[in-house]
């Protein structure tokens, strides 16, 4: 199906300016390994966040086997599960959930989705995925030095991060500063690219509140990140020299071992304040995106447009602006003055007045909807679902009161991994699912992707719900064993051993999305251009997978929103972003 | 158009569709405000983490070094030349442009040159202690500003090695102006510091104002 645009300036004015010129390469290394399309970055993130992401994965299981089976395993001491504990939590935030939506996602999907053939600036793309890779490496090493990776928690508080006695004080915690910088200055190239492209790349007649929600959700996250990272660079910087130099920005003065420390005056709070000062604000680095795109998800794949457009946007930007001011309700425990408290704890409940109208307004789009349970819908059902739950046990914790007697305990760990772990990781399965057709030109298997759905999504169940329980009782999280503490009762070590069991089922199933996605690759159904009927621009390219430059010989003019889906009158039940209203007109009365 | 109004636009009605599309050396300039927006959070973040510590009773003041003023007169300098540059450029001087441009990068690298020397002159005097935290402060700020700037100079440095021989005015016009604005900005940041690194002890009323003490 091919649409001639027509100049219908009342609905796309003119371009101003011509296009921009494309870098071509000519050799295959240039195509592919030094790659400058951002499509072909986007794979390269992708895989390398679901790589580290994989070694994260064996950690947890590693974790879990501890906790449900204590003194079973020689090869897990007390300083090895810290140090599982701490690069699980960093490797799933930062590296595997950051970069994939943002330099994964963003990468591959901006471009396409606003009409344009790349991002602004194609080569400090390109250099933001292998500093990236430098950085992952740097982390990876970590693993093969003297005293093994940092076992500080991925929080890595001082002074206990870079005091001896705590796992990979000395190589450990250097390089996971170090990795962490480098991270930072290969997000901020690539993320000014997201964020120019989106506000000064747009095709012609696609304003910002023509933009899929998809678009929003990962921009609001980019300027985030943007302006979160410094904190976690600062703070990894002054850390650093504390450690190697002996100043005393953190560390206060200590006594170990009987002896006074070279250290005076340092104040470990500002750490906790600076890394939560980025902290909160990463929640919704990684559930922004998320966000943006289960209400595409949801709206392709119920056939209806978006409930709510706008107010998906003012919220996508409100929850951005209120998360600079919760940071420290992350601090309750760490004496802060009630005031504060107070205050961190109001705007924490207010953030949940946007995040509800987005809960409400997809739930809404279903809501008579022409439901098709795809897999990509039934993971955006799944999200909708375990975000719920997540943000509800949120109440809880963000209460200053309720969160102190909760703090350090299990239940605190299945909160957030419902709500930032499981919840943005549906919507990545669902999205993989939705646009793998695009990106390869054939479809991922159907049975297998829904057995990947259902043993996930229950398997997730079984693992976190147990966990607020434990939580509940009072077992502490990050412990390697626990022992003398009556007040736990033995049927908790059930609970574990059960939580263990079905997070070893959750993770074996991985492999079969990872089969799915290889095996489909070569054998996978062919796809066709437009699947999922979609109505946005990354479907209407003339070639699948879209070539270099995305969009052929000319650039689409776009019409329309991204839902116009079972529009009355309308002969389809959805109609392109680029089809022009003439010609909407024209197909109704050459079909009818 | 505001943003207000963008945002309100419904955009269901197929008939809302302006968009102003800018070309390369606009998006060039709009990364650059952006950046400086993240430098901005990274240099408000280290102020605020000074100004919080300098309120604890144990606070030592640096001592004040007086070829920080040299220093800061320099780096005046270099955005005035810029500037120049900038004027000259918009003229269509190119000689004019090409001396102030020159004189721009000179003057930064004077003031460099400046810091490196109140490093070692701080390095060499009694009070230098480097566990105390206002010691530590200011060779961390010196050293992160002094960094933004030696980026500056390589973006100044392939600017520089365009402006001779035949070329492009507007491109080079462009460079120019975001050069310009870059070291404004940097030197804007710079008088914010130090103030703040030469406050001393006298920034009380500052910080009971915001809370601080």
């Amino acid at each position: 199906m091919s649409y001639v645009a027509h100049d219908e300036s009342a609905f796309a004015p003119p371009a101003e300016v011509e296009e921009v010129e494309l870098y071509h390469a000519k050799t295959w290394v240039g195509k592919y390994v030094w790659s400058q399309d951002a499509k072909v970055i986007a794979i390269q993130y992708a895989m390398t966040a679901i790589g580290i992401g994989l070694v994260a994965l064996v950690l947890s299981w590693l974790m879990r086997l501890q906790l449900g089976y204590p003194n079973t395993f020689s090869f897990i001491n007390p300083s090895n599960y810290l140090q599982f504990v701490t690069m699980h939590g960093m490797i799933m935030v930062i590296y595997l959930l950051t970069a994939l939506f943002l330099g994964g996602f963003g990468n591959y999907l901006i471009p396409l989705m606003v009409g344009a053939r790349d991002m602004v600036f194609p080569y400090v793309n390109m250099v933001s995925y292998w500093v990236y890779l430098f950085a992952v490496l740097l982390l990876v090493a970590s693993f093969f030095v003297t005293g093994g990776p940092t076992g500080a928690g991925w929080t890595l508080y001082p002074p206990q991060a870079i005091s001896h006695g705590t796992p990979g004080a000395s190589w450990g915690i250097i390089l996971m500063l170090v990795s962490l910088a480098f991270f930072i200055i290969g997000f901020t190239m690539g993320g000014l690219n997201y964020v120019v492209t989106v506000l000064q790349a747009r095709t012609r007649g696609m304003t910002m509140m023509r933009l899929p929600l998809t678009v929003w959700g990962i921009f609001m996250a980019t300027v985030l990140a943007l302006l979160a990272f410094p904190a976690l660079f600062v703070s990894a910087i002054m850390m650093i020299l504390d450690l190697t130099l002996g100043t005393s920005f953190f560390m206060p003065a200590l006594v170990s071992m009987g002896k006074l420390s070279e250290h005076t005056g340092g104040n470990p709070l500002l750490f906790q304040h600076l890394f939560w000062f980025f902290g909160h604000p990463e929640v919704y680095i990684v559930a922004l995106p998320a966000f943006g795109i289960v209400s595409d998800l949801l709206s392709v794949h119920a056939r209806k447009n978006i409930f709510g457009y706008r107010m998906m946007v003012w919220a996508i930007l409100a929850i951005g602006a209120l998360s600079f001011v919760v940071w420290a309700h992350h601090m309750y425990v760490s004496g802060m003055n009630p005031y504060f408290g107070f205050f961190f704890a109001t705007t924490t409940l207010i953030i949940a007045v946007p995040t509800a109208i987005k809960v409400y307004n997809w739930v809404l789009t279903l809501w008579r909807g022409n439901i098709h349970l795809t897999v990509p819908m039934l993971f955006a059902i799944g999200f909708i679902f375990t975000f719920i739950n997540g943000g509800l046990t949120g109440l809880f914790l963000g209460n200053a009161t309720v969160s102190v007697p909760l703090s350090d305990t299990m239940f605190v760990v299945a909160h957030f991994h419902m709500v930032m772990a499981i919840a943005p990781i549906m919507v990545v399965f669902g999205a993989i699912y939705h646009w793998y057709p695009k990106i390869t030109g054939r479809m991922l298997n159907d049975t297998l992707g829904k057995f990947h759905f259902w043993v996930t999504f229950v398997g997730s169940y079984c693992i976190y719900y147990p966990m607020h329980y434990l939580g509940m009782m009072g077992v502490p999280r990050r412990y390697y064993a626990i022992s003398g503490t009556d007040f736990i009762p033995a049927s908790a070590h059930f609970v574990n051993e059960w939580i263990t069991i079905a997070a070893l089922v959750v993770g074996v199933v991985q492999l079969v999305f990872l089969y799915n996605l290889i095996s489909s690759y070569f054998k996978g159904k062919p796809s066709g251009s437009n699947p999922w009927n979609a109505t946005t621009l990354e479907w209407q390219t003339p070639d699948t997978p879209p070539k270099h430059g995305n969009f052929g010989a000319a650039l689409p003019v776009v019409y329309r929103w991204a839902y116009d889906y079972s529009v009355p009158g309308a002969v389809e039940d959805f109609i392109p972003q680029n089809v022009p209203p003439r010609e909407v007109a024209g197909r109704n009365t050459s079909k009818t | 158009m505001s943003i207000f109004h963008d945002l309100t636009v419904k955009p269901w009605l197929t008939a809302q569709g302006t968009v102003e599309l800018r070309d390369k050396a606009a998006a060039r300039k709009l990364a650059l405000k952006v950046f400086l927006a993240i430098v901005t959070v990274l240099f408000m973040l280290l102020v605020v983490a000074y100004a919080r510590r300098m309120a604890y009773e144990d606070w030592r003041p640096s001592p004040q070094l007086g070829l920080l003023w040299a220093n800061t007169f320099a780096l005046v300098l270099s955005s005035v030349a810029l500037q120049w540059a900038l004027f000259s450029a918009r003229r269509g001087q190119t000689d004019g442009m090409r001396v102030a441009f020159l004189a721009g990068g000179a003057f930064t690298v004077v003031f460099l040159v400046g810091q490196i020397l109140a490093w070692r002159q701080l390095g060499t005097m009694a009070y230098f202690d480097v566990t105390n935290p206002a010691i530590a402060f200011f060779y961390l700020i010196t050293g992160l500003h002094g960094l933004h700037l030696l980026g500056g100079l390589v973006a100044w440095g392939r600017t520089f090695t365009k402006v001779w021989g035949d070329f492009d005015l507007a491109k080079i016009r462009n460079s120019v102006e975001l050069c310009t604005l870059y070291w404004h900005y940097l030197l804007g940041v710079w008088l914010v510091l130090f103030g703040l690194l030469f406050s001393g002890n006298n920034l009380d009323i500052l910080l009971k104002l915001c809370g601080i003490k």
